[in-house]
C-alpha cells in the first residue's frame, strides 16, 4: 500500500510494566494497518532477550499501588522485586491483560519490524545469539531513515 | 446473523482489537463479524478501529456489562 501509514517507536525501558506501552501501541497500530518499526535501545533490549526476565520494582515508584502501605526501606529488602513481579503478573492475568510474550509474538506476526541498537548491545556485552531471531541491528542513522518516513514517532 | 463471531470477553486492551483484526483478515468483504467483549474501553476502541480501517460498525450496544459489536468488512 503506497499510502500506508507508518509508526516509529523508540523503546528504552526494560521493566515489566514499561515493556507494555511500545508493544501495545505497535500491535494496535499494526491492526490499524500501520507499518510499524520499534527501535530498541538501552534497557529496552531486555524485551528482546531470548531468556526474558522482566521485573517490576516498587522501589522509587510511588505511583505503584500496593496492597498494604509499605515503607520504602521495606521495599528495598531482598525478594521484594520478585514478589512485586509475581503479584503484578497474577494481577495482569486475572484482568485479561496479555503477557509480554503474547504481545511480542503478535507484533512479530503482524510484521512489526524490530531494530536493536547495536551500540547498546555492545555496551551491555550482549551477543546477537542472546536476542531473539528476526531482529535487525543498526544505529541512530537507521532510526532516522525510518522516522523521516513515519507519520508518528514516539519515544518511550 | 453474523458470518463470524468472536468471544473477547475477559480480554483487556488491546486484545479485543487484535483478535478482531485477525478474524477480519480471514473474512470476505461484505461479511459481518459479531464481537462480545467486557472491556469498557472497547466501545470507543471499536468505533475508532472502524473509523481508521474503513470497516463499517453496523451496531454497538451494551447489556449487563457485555458489549456487543457488529462489524462489516469492507
Amino acid at each position: 500500500m503506497a499510502d500506508q501509514k507508518k509508526l516509529a517507536i523508540i523503546a528504552t525501558k526494560g521493566t515489566l510494566d514499561f515493556a507494555y506501552p511500545p508493544l501495545i501501541l505497535a500491535t494496535t497500530a499494526a491492526a490499524l494497518d500501520y507499518e510499524v518499526t520499534i527501535f530498541w535501545t538501552f534497557y529496552g533490549l531486555q524485551v528482546l532477550k531470548k531468556e526474558r526476565n522482566l521485573k517490576i520494582s516498587p522501589l522509587g515508584n510511588p505511583g505503584m499501588p500496593m496492597p498494604v502501605p509499605m515503607p520504602v526501606l521495606v521495599q528495598a529488602m531482598p525478594g521484594m522485586e520478585s514478589m512485586a513481579t509475581v503479584m503484578m503478573k497474577q494481577k495482569m492475568a486475572s484482568k485479561g491483560v496479555a503477557s509480554i510474550e503474547e504481545l511480542y509474538d503478535m507484533a512479530v506476526e503482524s510484521d512489526v519490524q524490530m531494530i536493536a541498537c547495536q551500540m547498546t548491545v555492545d555496551l551491555f556485552d550482549f551477543k546477537h545469539s542472546d536476542l531473539l531471531d528476526g531482529i535487525e541491528y543498526a544505529g541512530a542513522a537507521r532510526f532516522f531513515e525510518v522516522a523521516q518516513e513515519a507519520d508518528i514517532s514516539l519515544f518511550i | 446473523m453474523a458470518d463470524t463471531t468472536l468471544d473477547a470477553k475477559g480480554l483487556n486492551c488491546p486484545l479485543p482489537i487484535l483478535r478482531a483484526k485477525k478474524a477480519l483478515k480471514t473474512m470476505e468483504a461484505g461479511q459481518t463479524l459479531a464481537i462480545e467483549a467486557t472491556d469498557p474501553g472497547s466501545a470507543k476502541d471499536f468505533e475508532s478501529f472502524c473509523n481508521q480501517t474503513g470497516n463499517e460498525l453496523v451496531s454497538s450496544s451494551e447489556e449487563n456489562n457485555i458489549y456487543h459489536f457488529e462489524i462489516r468488512k469492507t
